[in-house]
């Protein structure tokens, strides 16, 4: 082996996902997705700091169901509270709602709203599945039975199902879906952690620690926990769009968002619509949601191929 | 097989009981008493105290020998009083008080307690208390007379409570509905599996070629589509632009058909990517090897080889959906009318009625751990292998 070849590195997993294509492009919208959903944030803030009506929930009656790139004059008009709001002109780049709000700058909050969805349900489930997972999975014997009897208990409870009604018992709002989505599908990684503990648990590099005579903690947490984290990644990259999904899905319901343009609610409120030719607003967020999900579904995919080199023969 | 099978279901009573521990503290621990949602938010204490003696909410979690009574009322001045009187019964307050007891036909007397305890003969009535006493507790029938207690019995006797919207008993409200969800989702699953498992096998007769590429493509298109995307596209373009399917009613099979075809779709990308991926798992295996080399025609391989061993991932995952067979689909059936369970929970759920919530997830979780227990007895019966492990 020459000295070149012991030089050159392995490139990491961010490396082998930006070189094709497809992931590459992937992972440039998510980024996209990203910005959106951060401008969106600022948005809502600046509005609840300054105490103003937000943008994407202005009214104006006298431009409802206006078509996508319509641009319409906005008369000058007094506030209640006596300011005055002078004439300007709008863009509708996605068109106007029942209300005349702006389809684009309520998508943009929608897609805040899925990201905040998606990151807090994951720091619910994530933790504790990798919690229990290595408890079990490090231990055996009792803790483990007890691991594996609550994993069991937890998905026998019919999914979505289980899901509203833990939401309706937190209350209707975006902290009863954290809640009902995290608490309950902490199972998955759970399991596969659990399996890969028990794997690493006899391997010579956690022998060598114990014969160190480090701690458990030690030993579970710094040793065994990194060579497993590739779990972790995959499972946030599958269960960021399935939380997306069932938070549309409750917020479609109405028992979820309230008062915020999350996607499940602009579905819901654009259906009705539907039927009389309104098809802009639908059919945006459907494609919005459409397009994060599918980033995702595709990013797990390429993730679970470079981590796991046993299911590299299925791949096509 | 007898003995395998014992140990099955002495495997299954944990669970069980797992079950309905988490549906208990779920609803009971957590949600509380419905007496606010079910009496509203004007009603008074002496109601919403009667309603949870009634249906057993103030009695203890878990187990115990006296339990709060939610029964005092501040007047003006501040000094405790009853805010109504309390049953027969065995009470002891905090503080001496005097008590005063009356009967049905007008008769009184009256006691001075200290923190003793004190019974209420049948037949009277604990009116008056004075003293300067904070809380009133009443004696249990027994230490296990407790909320749990009383769920589990109820649950053996099959009473579920009252639905609060419709009125009914919670069991016949889920009898009514089992029917058109099993005429709805039975279909799905049948129609569903075939048609995933065909693709998948397409593609991994033609793996890495253009058809097999194409269908994963696909897949991974369709999954991507939210749920209530696909409702609303479906009854769009196939009740709406062009109207070849009823959109609302449950009368005859042709009203279900589009329904069907959606949840058929729905799932589809999912299915496919997953059976794809157990027969592929089986290709690789040393048998297909030998049999190649022993010269057996491909297509004999993919179908007759393979496909029967891919079957057990096959059969497990198709298993995970019986469950939700009897828990229904909760968009479709709401969607297209039909009065299945799924559109049961969603108007549960529309109205806050959380018994009939309840009776569902228990439902639906009892039904699991009965599926679960034939699919594995299924497997030993398929697989000496597992027979015998066990």
């Amino acid at each position: 082996m020459t000295s070149e070849a012991v030089a050159v590195r392995e490139p990491n997993l961010w490396q082998r996902l930006w070189r094709p294509l497809s992931t590459r492009l992937c992972l440039i919208l998510l980024g996209l997705y990203t910005l959106a959903a951060v401008y969106g944030e600022v948005v809502y803030r600046v509005a609840e700091h300054r105490d103003t009506v937000a943008p994407y929930n202005e009214i104006h009656m006298g431009s409802r169901y206006v078509p996508p790139m319509t641009v319409v004059e906005w008369a000058e008009h007094t506030l209640p509270d006596g300011t005055v709001v002078p004439a300007r002109t709008h863009r509708y780049i996605l068109g106007s709602d029942n209300l005349g709000r702006d389809v684009l700058q309520r998508l943009i909050q929608g897609a805040r709203i899925a990201f905040h969805v998606g990151i807090v349900t994951s720091l619910i489930a994530i933790p504790l599945g990798v919690l229990l997972g290595c408890l079990g999975g490090y231990f055996g014997g009792n803790v483990d039975r007890f691991v594996v009897w609550i994993c069991a208990t937890v998905s026998a409870m019919p999914g979505l199902l289980f899901i509203l009604a833990i939401t309706m018992i937190a209350g209707k709002g975006l902290m009863g879906i954290y809640l009902g989505i995290g608490l309950t599908t902490w199972v998955g990684v759970c399991r596969s952690i659990r399996g890969e503990v028990l794997k690493h648990r006899d391997r010579a590099y956690v022998q060598a620690a114990k014969v160190l005579g480090y701690s458990w903690p030690r030993i579970l947490f710094l040793h065994i926990l990194p060579n497993v984290m590739h779990i972790v990644l995959i499972n946030f990259s599958i269960r960021f769009p399935a939380a997306v999904g069932t938070e549309v899905f409750i917020s479609f319901l109405g028992i979820g968002v309230q008062g915020e343009p999350s996607w499940g609610i602009m579905i819901n409120n654009a259906r009705a619509r539907l039927w009389q030719g309104i098809w802009w607003e639908l059919t945006f967020v459907s494609l919005a949601i459409f397009l994060l999900v599918l980033i995702f579904n595709h990013l797990a995919d390429a993730i679970r191929d470079l981590c796991d080199p046993a299911l590299r023969n299925r791949k096509a | 097989m007898r003995r395998y099978i014992l140990q099955r279901i002495l495997e299954m009573i944990p669970t069980t009981f797992g079950v309905l521990l988490l549906t208990f503290i779920l609803f009971y621990v957590v949600g509380g008493s419905p007496a606010r949602t079910v009496l509203g938010q004007h009603a008074t204490q002496e109601a919403i105290a009667s309603f949870n003696a009634v249906n057993g909410y103030d009695k203890p979690l878990f187990c115990g020998n006296w339990y709060t009574v939610d029964a005092i009322h501040h007047d003006t001045a501040g000094k405790p009083e009853l805010a109504f009187p309390l049953g027969p019964g065995t009470y002891r307050f905090d503080r001496p008080a005097a008590l005063t007891l009356k009967r049905t036909d007008g008769s009184e007397i009256r006691r001075e307690i200290g923190r003793t305890e004190t019974t209420v003969p049948e037949g009277w009535r604990l009116t008056e208390a004075k003293g300067g006493y904070t809380a009133v507790e009443r004696r249990t029938d027994h230490f296990f007379d407790s909320q749990l207690w009383h769920y589990l019995c109820n649950l053996t006797h099959l009473d579920l409570g009252m639905s609060v919207d419709t009125k009914q008993p919670v069991i016949t409200v889920l009898k009514e509905g089992i029917l058109p969800t099993l005429s709805l989702t039975v279909p799905i699953l049948l129609f569903g599996s075939l048609t995933g498992v065909i693709f998948g096998l397409l593609c991994a007769a033609s793996q890495g070629g253009i058809l097999d590429r194409g269908i994963l493509f696909v897949s991974t298109l369709l999954m991507s589509v939210n749920y209530v995307v696909w409702i609303l596209l479906g009854q769009y373009l196939l009740g709406f632009s062009w109207p070849v399917f009823p959109i609302w009613g449950y009368e005859s099979a042709y009203y279900l058909v589009l329904p069907v075809l959606i949840g058929i779709v729905s799932a589809l990308g999912t299915d496919v990517r997953f059976y794809r991926a157990a027969i592929l798992d089986e290709v690789y295996r040393p048998y297909v090897r030998t049999a190649i080399s022993k010269g057996v025609s491909r297509s004999r391989i993919l179908f007759v080889h393979v496909l029967r061993n891919s079957l057990v991932p096959i059969v497990t995952y198709i298993s995970l959906g019986i469950p939700y067979l009897f828990t229904g689909s909760l968009l479709l059936e709401t969607f297209f009318g039909i009065p299945g369970l799924g559109s049961v929970s969603i108007n549960a759920i529309n109205s806050a009625d959380m018994s009939v919530i309840r009776a569902v997830v228990i439902f639906g979780a009892l039904i699991y751990q009965v599926v679960n227990l034939l699919t594995d007895i299924a497997y030993g019966w398929l697989d000496p292998r597992i027979r015998i492990a066990a």
